[in-house]
């Protein structure tokens, strides 16, 4: 019979004692295990959606952050749209146009006409997304087929591409432009099936579905992917653009006066004229997705210096914005949550102090006994030590139970507000730092009954029982 | 090898430190022997310090003076953990009550005894010597099931478990009903000889001692050795 043995039979012997401790410090490592794998799933998420491509570029009126969120993660209202034009100059090599739109004739060099044009060679890949709108509560994201054809997203440890649990992904021609994509989440939350079609309303709009708009057709519907994207409808972008809705949003963005508009009366823009004698279309997007050309390294700071510098746009590294959010407000806000559940596990061990120290006087004979048959003072000194040590163990699995149970429950509600998908049976591997800890804890607070039972006079105690 | 001595106590002496600061002397022993195999029956007094000789002599507390020899070994110049290594191994003991361990059944009552010996536990005898004291029925029973009798033979068993030289019994059928008390004795002397084990009994009952070849008195400290 080991020593682990006696000192799970004192524990038996006080089940209620032993229970209603070892459930406190249940409750207490709950509670840390809500915060590292809410920690560990959202930071995981956040640096997922991160990936796929290198750089937004998006209108002003809004922080860095901002835009990442509303780009990355569907949260918050967009910000100030950029023309369709600009997107074309970015990917066309000819960033420079959109310097002299902002940078007024004096200041303008023709080294930094040339630097423009240079550093948009550093662009492979760029994606245009128009924001702002959604269906049901389901943000509608209007992009071009090229979102599923050559992003990728983080999945497991890899790159992956999008796949399509059903249909397939709208085309980039005639006849296409008012397909949709479903994400897995929009998909289950909406009902919308294959064939179905449906009305996107601006956010800023009350009612849905005006009756002018155009309706869009489900043609495929994604599989997972644990990113913000599964919360999200995918418009064709074509059709889009051919909205009332958008047009009247982006009527009015031009009417605030942005500093686009400011900048190009002082220019000789014959056919640049966003508004649009070229395009038939009031054209305007919330954002670029931009891939960099992995031959040119060189120019992926430079990149985003002139877009923030000499543009009206802003570029934001979504990895670098995002790394700074989780290290700033949310880890924070996580380390001073961690910090109080720590706390109250530290208070639950010591109620397993204060609980054991008071069973002493009554287990006083046993433990004589158990020396007079030869046990050492070191030997019954571990037998309590052990004991300790099973309640903070004991309670520490429950509460690691209890934590990702709550996890399971809070989930779907998680889910649905922020496009964050935590999975309950994500065990993060700090949580394997929960057996070291509460076995020092355990130590620690066992150590004064642990003491009581090693100082146990044997002579006196047997003669009290006697 | 008969006549081997199992227990030597050369001026022995306890003495215990009262509140006030004067000492109580309790025992004073200048010589006293017990042999391998040997019964004895002490007899003295409630207060006179038989219990607190038992102890002596099992270690369990310290003597002020003078030498306890356990089958040539010498307790007194043992450190503690030495002396509960040889207590387990070479001495049985037997309490006047509450001898078992509550949480225990009285099977794993005996087999830890075995463990705190650090042999390894063997079931095997920890059942026959169960059964030998009448109680293969009872296996799994805790102490609180069981009678004071039945609870007083397991702790024969469980004292009997790491075949010691010595085995020392405190008033061991003071607290049992009238009809057991003889039964429990004779189980006591019966297996000690069949064990080849020293039995020191202790009691103050003129009917108990009587039964014995060797009775020694304890009184005003001392040992008086008769027969
Ligand atoms: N720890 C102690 N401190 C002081 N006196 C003690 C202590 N233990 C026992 N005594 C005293 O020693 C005497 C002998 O006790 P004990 O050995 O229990 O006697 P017996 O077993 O013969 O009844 C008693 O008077 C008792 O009060
Ligand atoms: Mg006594």
């Amino acid at each position: 019979m080991s020593l682990w043995k006696v000192a799970w039979r004192s524990i038996q012997q006080r089940v209620l004692a032993s229970g209603l401790t070892a459930f406190s410090m249940g409750l207490g490592v709950a509670l840390v295990v809500t915060v590292l794998v809410i920690h560990g799933v959202v930071s995981q998420t956040f640096k997922r959606g991160a990936t796929g491509y290198d750089l937004i570029i998006g209108g002003k009126g809004g922080s860095k952050l901002d835009l990442v969120l509303n780009t990355v993660f569907h949260l918050g209202d967009p910000l100030h749209n950029i023309p369709y034009q600009y997107f074309e100059d970015l990917q066309q090599g000819n960033l420079s146009n959109e310097v002299k739109l902002s940078v007024p004739l004096a200041e303008r060099s023709m080294g930094l006409l040339q630097r423009a044009d240079l550093v948009s060679k550093a662009v492979e890949l760029a994606i245009p997304v128009c924001l702002g709108h959604d269906y049901q509560g389901c943000p509608a994201v209007a992009t071009t087929p090229d979102f599923f054809e050559k992003l990728t997203y983080y999945y497991k440890g890899k790159d992956v591409h999008y796949q399509f649990r059903e249909g397939k992904n709208f085309q980039d021609e005639k006849g296409s432009e008012y397909d949709a994509v479903l994400g897995a989440t929009a998909a289950r939350k909406t009902g919308l099936k294959l064939g179905d079609t449906f009305r996107p309303v601006a956010k800023s709009q009350s009612e849905y579905g005006k009756h002018e708009d155009p309706e869009f057709k489900i043609v495929g519907i994604l599989e997972p992917t644990g990113t913000a994207n599964d919360r999200a409808i995918f418009m064709n972008i074509e059709g889009f653009w051919r909205c009332p809705a958008h047009a009247k949003a982006a009527a009015g963005d031009a009417a605030e006066g942005s500093e686009h508009e400011e900048h190009a009366d002082h220019e000789d823009h014959a056919g640049h004229d966003h508004t649009g004698h070229h395009h038939a279309l009031h054209r305007e997007v919330s954002a670029i997705l931009v891939c960099y050309d992995k031959s040119m390294p060189q120019l992926y700071t430079a990149l985003p210096e002139v877009v923030n510098k000499y543009t009206a746009a802003q570029a934001v590294e979504p990895s670098r914005e995002i790394f700074r959010f989780l290290n700033g407000i949310v880890g924070n806000v996580q380390l001073l949550l961690l910090i109080l559940a720590v706390l109250v596990v530290v208070v639950a061990g010591i109620g397993i102090m204060v609980s054991m120290y008071n069973s002493m006087s009554d287990r006083r004979h046993d433990i004589a006994i158990m020396r007079a048959l030869g046990a050492r003072r070191s030997t019954v000194m571990l037998i309590i030590l052990f004991e300790s040590i099973l309640l903070a163990l004991g309670g520490g699995a429950l509460g690691v139970a209890l934590g990702h149970g709550l996890i399971a429950v809070l989930g779907p509600t998680i889910a649905e507000q922020t496009g964050v998908v935590v999975n309950p049976w994500d065990f993060q591997p700090v949580e394997l730092m929960l057996i070291p800890g509460l076995v020092i804890l355990a130590s620690l607070v066992g150590y004064l009954p642990a003491m009581y039972a090693y100082k146990t006079d044997v002579a006196k105690s047997l003669m009290a029982g006697t | 090898m008969a006549n081997h001595d199992i227990l030597i106590l050369k001026n022995l002496k306890k003495s215990y430190r009262q509140p006030d600061g004067s000492e109580l002397r309790i025992l004073d022993i200048p010589a006293y022997r017990v042999s391998q195999g040997e019964q004895v029956v002490l007899i003295g007094e409630s207060g006179c310090g038989k219990t607190t000789l038992l102890h002596v002599i099992a270690g369990i507390s310290r003597p002020t003076e003078g030498k306890v020899r356990i089958d040539d070994f010498d307790l007194t110049l043992m450190t503690e953990p030495e002396v509960d290594r040889f207590r387990a191994e070479r001495i049985g003991y037997v309490f006047q009550t509450f001898n078992l361990l509550t949480g225990f059944t009285a099977l794993e009552n005996v087999l830890l005894a075995m463990r705190f010996a650090r042999g390894r536990p063997d079931k095997t005898r920890a059942k026959k010597l169960l059964d030998r004291v009448g109680l293969s029925h009872r296996l799994t029973h805790r102490p609180t099931m069981l009678s004071v009798g039945e609870q007083q033979r397991v702790a024969v068993a469980r004292a009997l478990a790491n075949r010691p030289k010595l085995l020392l019994a405190d008033e061991p059928t003071a607290n049992v009903d009238a009809g057991n008390q003889q039964a429990i004795l004779d189980l006591i002397r019966q297996t000690s000889q069949e064990e080849n084990v020293a039995l020191m009994l202790v009691t103050h009952s003129h009917e108990v001692a009587d039964q014995f070849p060797r009775v020694d008195r304890l009184t005003e400290f001392n040992l008086a050795i008769s027969g």
